[in-house]
């Protein structure tokens, strides 16, 4: 059955198109924009005043399955990113067990093609158990479906190690998803260290534990020629390093999360543990950097590392509260602030969510191609909303923007031509 | 003021306020029936989950001292070693219809935390590196009684700052009542950005006691030695200890605190501890006072 989609806005950063038109698909592939299929259409969604633009990839998705699953599961984690807006996201490695052979990669993706509602990957662990000593067999790993292999959680501390895996990588040809943390200068710290460190008391991580660690990988990255992308891009140093590697010649990538994009560390200061991830939230000057690098596509994309943990994870000390907040359903309103704040056009924003995480990866997702997949997102750009516990699609309710004013929010979400997310109505599973 | 979790949240006139309310507390203490009904059917628990000795028994004398019930509970006994949460137990205390919790914890933001969740006022007697803000009442109460007012005094603070809530309290209160803060210590221990708190970072024990009126030695931990913060005791003690060389680069007059327990010949030399300028018992006997006045002041006195 074809669906004609008339009068919206089309936002297609792959193409640079940003007009209004209509779109048309049909059993599961997008058959035309702007052009003239729409007459035969069985289907016609009005969409005047509503944006239309490729459904957004996430490369940075902790789904907690295996494993975890109070935390969330497959099935939850894959509907808070159809409401969200996301129709491809690539699921991290921690799990239990660890996603470190090619039987759990296999079990991912299956149970994601029964109980999934968008498109799921999966990142594979780069070293054995996420030990960071020997490294995972990584072409068994990429054959069962692996489109990158990372430690995230766990930085691998031993150079030589972290040189081996970008070394033998290359050959696999999949990028390595480096969490660039130093766990020896980060210490026992909880937050970034700094005036509000101090004045609360919390043992304080500096920006440095991260930029040598960003340093050093980068320059494993020119000694190896291995694809190295950099996770959840904190201090204003790594985006410069991260410049100059780019600048060079490099295959060096990297993503920034929406908190990073949109707070900073004085939230810290009411010890709320929503507020509390790796990296830590850092200065007004750190996040000025991480928009500017995001606006200049030094930083390549937006990545959500939403990182769901039970009530009693968080609702706890300060200290001994899990790392890590949700993000799927929030990171298009945040975009669309910086598109407000004019720091980016629309088309770059959404670029940084379809094509340029796409990109990163190499992955065949985020465009509005003809015969590509109808993997789609129709977002009303003027909606207010306000997350709440409740209103969360994710089985867990550690968002750091509860209560925050957006403006912004996705009216459907469809995948392979399939409505995997409605707004305000019960979607069929 | 509804809890007392810091001295960051309170106005001068809130400071002002706790400081006259226990000078009229110090008297009841200098009786020979020591103790008052103004408190009394009154429950106060003491949770201390992490070890105390000094600041324990003041909270429970100065309960007392008041006709309060006070009932201590600390870690080890406690339901925590069964993995309860802290909110858990906070409630639970709650639910007994407790008046007021006073609560000790080594970590930042446990007394806020527990304020947020239980509906009785709950009182900070030390979270981790934070604030102990009745150390800073009482320190300040001290100073006052010597020096008369604190109004462009020069208060000093040596030691580990980055890892002392007694200084993070101290340096609020000190500068809230009109004194210029000057901090001092190893750089390994001065906490990046200390100027936030608003006090002036020396480099040298010369520099922070330069016309000081008074002297606040923190306790200096050997467990920082493992963290690599400082190479030994004695080259501390050299070169930021305190000893009657080094208190004459003070004002004449300067009187010397220390929240206790003293390591006596490390921060601070025996022939200073026991002589005229310390204050150091007169801060023990003026803890009562200030904690009482909390005490009353939280659970509706004078209201």
């Amino acid at each position: 059955m074809s669906v004609l989609i008339r009068g919206a806005r089309v936002l297609d950063p792959a193409a640079g198109r940003d007009e209004i038109a209509d779109l048309v698909f049909e059993d599961g592939r997008i058959v035309d924009v702007g052009g003239s299929a729409a007459a035969g259409a069985k289907q016609v969604i009005e969409a005047q005043g509503l944006w239309l633009a490729p459904g957004f990839v996430d490369l940075h998705t902790h789904l907690r399955e295996p494993g975890q699953e109070y935390k969330e599961d497959i099935e939850s984690g894959t509907r808070a990113a159809a409401a969200g807006g996301f129709t491809t996201i690539c699921c991290m490695a921690n799990t239990d067990p660890v996603n470190d052979t090619p039987a759990v990669t296999e079990h991912i993706l299956r149970r994601a093609g029964q109980a999934g509602r968008v498109r799921v990957h999966a990142i594979a662990a780069a070293t054995q158990g996420l030990r960071g000593e020997i490294m995972s067999e990584m072409v068994g790993l990429r054959d069962a479906g692996a489109v990158a292999f990372s430690d995230d959680g766990q930085p691998i501390m031993n150079a030589g190690v972290m040189r081996r895996v970008l070394e033998y990588s290359r050959g696999v040809d999949r990028p390595v998803v480096a969490h660039c943390e130093d766990l020896d200068l980060k210490a026992d710290g909880v937050v970034h260290e700094g005036a509000h460190s101090t004045c609360c008391g919390l043992a304080g991580s500096p920006a440095e534990a991260e930029t040598v660690m960003v340093a050093r990988d980068i320059e494993l990255a020119r000694l190896t020629g291995g694809r190295l992308h950099v996770a959840h891009v904190s201090a204003a140093r790594s985006v410069e390093l991260i410049r100059e590697a780019k600048d060079a010649g490099l295959r060096v990538t990297a993503e920034v999360t929406p908190h990073h994009l949109a707070l900073t560390d004085e939230v810290i200061r009411g010890y709320d543990t929503n507020k509390k991830m790796a990296p830590p939230l850092r200065t007004s000057a750190d996040r000025e950097a991480l928009v500017q690098g995001l606006a200049d596509g030094t930083l390549d994309c937006i990545a959500t590392d939403h990182a769901p943990h039970a009530v009693f994870e968080k609702d706890v000390e300060f200290t001994a509260a899990a790392y890590g907040v949700v993000g799927l359903e929030t990171a298009l309103p945040i975009a669309l602030e910086l598109v407000r704040e004019e720091r980016m056009s629309a088309l770059d924003a959404l670029e940084r969510l379809t094509s340029g995480p796409a990109r990163a990866f190499g992955l065949q997702a985020g465009t509005l191609e003809p015969g590509s997949p109808a993997d789609l997102v129709l977002i009303d750009p003027e909606r207010g909303w306000k997350p709440s516990p409740d209103s969360l699609a994710s089985r867990s309710r550690n968002s750091a923007f509860l209560e925050r004013e957006m403006v912004g929010g996705v009216v459907r979400t469809w995948v392979d031509g399939r409505l995997a997310f409605a707004f305000g109505e019960e979607t069929p599973g | 003021m509804r809890h007392l979790l810091g001295i960051e949240d309170l106005s001068r006139e809130q400071i002002e306020r706790i400081l006259t309310t226990a000078d009229a507390m110090l008297e009841i203490s200098q009786r020979e029936i020591k103790r008052v009904p103004t408190l009394r059917g009154r429950t106060v628990i003491n949770v201390f989950l992490e070890s105390s000795t000094r600041t324990r028994v003041s909270f429970e004398i100065a309960a007392k001292r008041l006709s309060a019930d006070a009932i201590n509970v600390s870690s080890a006994g406690s339901s925590l070693a069964k993995a309860e949460t802290l909110t858990d137990m906070a409630l639970n205390l709650a639910a007994m219809n407790a008046d007021l919790l006073v609560v000790r914890d080594r970590t930042a933001g446990v007394p806020q935390m527990l304020s947020e969740r239980v509906g009785v006022p709950v009182v900070n007697a030390g979270d981790g590196c934070h604030e102990h803000p009745t150390q800073a009442l009482l320190d300040a109460f001290t100073a006052l009684q010597s020096l008369g007012s604190l109004e462009g005094r020069v208060v000093a603070i040596v030691g580990d700052i980055a890892h002392s809530r007694v200084a993070r309290s101290d340096i609020y209160a000190f500068t809230k009542l009109g004194a210029e803060v000057r901090v001092a210590g190893p750089a390994s221990m001065i906490p990046l950005e200390v100027e936030a708190l608003g006090v002036k970072s020396c480099r040298t024990i010369e520099e922070a006691f330069a016309g000081a009126d008074v002297i606040v030695m923190l306790r200096i931990q050997r467990e920082r030695i493992e963290g690599a913060l400082f190479p030994s005791l004695r080259e501390y003690s050299q070169t930021f200890g305190l000893d009657s060389a080094t208190l004459r680069l003070a004002h004449p007059g300067a009187i010397v605190l220390h929240p206790g327990p003293i390591n006596r010949g490390v921060e601070i030399s025996p022939e200073v501890a026991d002589a005229e300028p310390s204050r150091i018992l007169d801060q023990v006997t003026n803890g009562v006072a200030v904690r009482m006045a909390v005490l009353y002041l939280l659970t509706g006195g004078g209201s």
